[in-house]
């Protein structure tokens, strides 16, 4: 990166550093704190669809709309993630390889599952091999995200239904007394009340979900624990301009920093939410509120 | 609607590229230097294999592309078509070529050796042995007598014996031999080494028959002009053995 590094075995103390934490391997780990980022940027609003969906319709009056919500929550409740993160990807990978595979492929006659290998005609992979890696890499992203949303949206999906049903009845009575439909009772009393009875589950969600991204390694994308192992790995004085010893200690400390950071941080975000959240609610936190302004 | 017809346009013609020019995707670890590596300096991978693995497909007038892949999980994401080819420093073993193909051996038979922090340490009964999971080695150590100790990285093996969680470490000479050099005498090579599989060769769906038949012709006109032993040298010394 800059001009002096340009022969590192003369460097040394403060510059050799500066060259070394700049180097292309470097970057790349820098850039998997921002994927990180991103995931969880991208994945806590779709679990919480999927949770909101997720406890709506296990609440639904119709039992077979029930019965599918409760039973995705009971499902993916009850299986350990680990399972979901290493076979779910597959089948969802597969199931739509090969759904394409129906459709775009001339020849059917050859089975798609033979013995341990599983063959479609080279039209039907998601993304072709033709794409550019970019593509590959957003189809990892994608199905990463969708993993995580399934999982953590069941968790949610609990903790909604938890706080649709906390909410007095009392307050849903009286929308209706007012003559609200049961659909201005829910949009209009249930959804806004219910939130500050769902944030402490919420927000230990997402302190779970924060603490599960390391398992992204699994579904290969490159992420910070990919990356922090890579760098820290020995590194020998043949092929590498900057060998090293087993470094791994200082990267996964790095690591430990930035994830204790990250939850200290969204702490006290959450800690600001409830509070705002609390305001003109008939709860003990509300009232607390009240007496305070008064 | 023009938009749908541009789109269905660039489609066909991406589609007539592809059969054109067929795009064969290399899965490889990116730990096991120097078969296959990061590049420090740059990030991207880099190797013997790397390096290989592109003039084979310039001769075989393939569009060749590597994705770095963790070594466990390496045979079954060939076989649910992830990519096409392995070039990982698989040795040929009956057991691998029972569920995937391999091409002719692009390195010969090759040592591979224990690397403790005594030169009289032992390898035999009583001995812990760390292996990377899943290699020849873990299943010579695994027979020897000897407790494995298993791991999912070449580097974690040599660290265990660094901490002295292992006596050995047991993984191909020309892994070892660069980290013992580099170590100041603190690691050293021992002397009994052992010749484990048939070299290390290209791993292949074993559908992939006609890909098998271009990448071996490949490999024999390598041979043949002795470009392959020029490579061979280049990455891992005078002293590696040759065709």
């Amino acid at each position: 990166m800059f001009e002096y590094c340009a022969d590192p075995s003369q460097l040394s103390g403060l510059t050799w550093l500066s060259c070394y934490l700049t180097t292309g391997t470097h970057f790349n780990f820098y850039w998997s704190f921002l994927t990180v980022l991103m995931l969880l940027a991208v994945t806590a609003p779709t679990a919480l669809a999927f949770g909101f969906g997720g406890a709506m319709m296990a609440r639904s009056p119709l039992l077979p709309v029930s019965l599918i919500g409760r039973g995705y929550i009971a499902a993916v409740r009850g299986v350990p993630d680990i399972v979901y993160f290493l076979f779910f990807v597959i089948a969802l990978d597969q199931g739509i390889e090969w759904t394409k595979h129906l459709f775009v492929c001339d020849d059917l006659s050859q089975p798609v599952w033979n013995g341990t290998e599983f063959r479609v005609c080279p039209a039907a992979k998601v993304p072709l091999a033709t794409s550019s890696a970019i593509w590959h890499s957003a189809y990892g992203f994608a199905t990463a995200v969708f993993t995580f949303a399934l999982v953590f949206g069941a968790f949610a999906a609990n903790v909604l239904y938890g706080a649709m049903q906390a909410v007095p009845r009392a307050q849903l009575e009286t929308g209706e007394a007012y003559g609200m439909t049961q659909r201005q009772v829910f949009r209009r009393i249930l959804v806004p009340q219910m939130w500050v009875f769902a944030l402490p589950g919420l927000s230990n969600l997402w302190l779970i979900l924060i603490k599960a991204t390391p398992l992204l390694f699994l579904l290969g994308i490159q992420d910070i624990v990919f990356w922090a192992r890579e760098l820290g790995s020995a590194k020998t004085s043949g092929n590498n301009p900057y060998p090293h010893g087993d470094w791994r200690v200082f990267y996964f400390l790095a690591l430990l920093v930035f994830y204790l950071a990250f939850t200290r941080v969204s702490e006290i975000v959450l800690g600001r939410l409830t509070l705002r959240l609390s305001s003109g609610q008939a709860t003990l936190g509300g009232e607390q509120l009240r007496k305070a302004g008064a | 609607m023009k938009k749908m017809m541009l789109a269905t346009a660039v489609l066909a013609l991406t589609a007539g590229a592809s059969l054109a020019q067929d795009v064969v995707r290399i899965g490889t670890e990116g730990a096991y230097e120097p078969y296959n590596y990061i590049d420090q300096a740059t990030g991207e991978l880099t190797g013997y294999e790397i390096e290989l693995g592109n003039e084979l497909c310039k001769r075989a007038s393939l569009n060749c592309e590597f994705v770095q892949n963790a070594w466990d999980s390496i045979i079954p994401n060939l076989q649910s078509g992830n990519y096409d080819l392995i070039m990982a420093g698989m040795s040929i073993t009956d057991e691998r070529e029972e569920v995937i193909d391999f091409s002719q051996n692009y390195i010969p038979p090759a040592s591979s050796a224990y690397m403790a922090l005594a030169a009289d340490a032992n390898t035999g009964e009583g001995a812990v042995i760390a292996a990377q999971t899943g290699t020849i080695q873990a299943g010579y150590v695994a027979e020897s007598g000897a407790t494995l100790l298993e791991f999912a990285t070449p580097d974690e093996t040599v660290a265990a014996v660094r901490n002295g969680e292992a006596d050995a470490v047991f993984a191909d000479k020309d892994y070892l031999a660069p980290i013992a050099a580099d170590s100041n005498g603190e690691l050293v090579l021992l002397a009994n080494e052992v010749q484990l599989g048939g070299g290390v060769g290209i791993g292949l769906r074993e559908t992939d028959t006609e890909l098998k038949d271009k990448l071996n012709a490949a490999i024999q006109s390598m041979k043949d002009d002795g470009t392959l032993n020029t490579m061979i040298t280049k990455w891992f010394g005078p002293e590696a053995v040759t065709f």
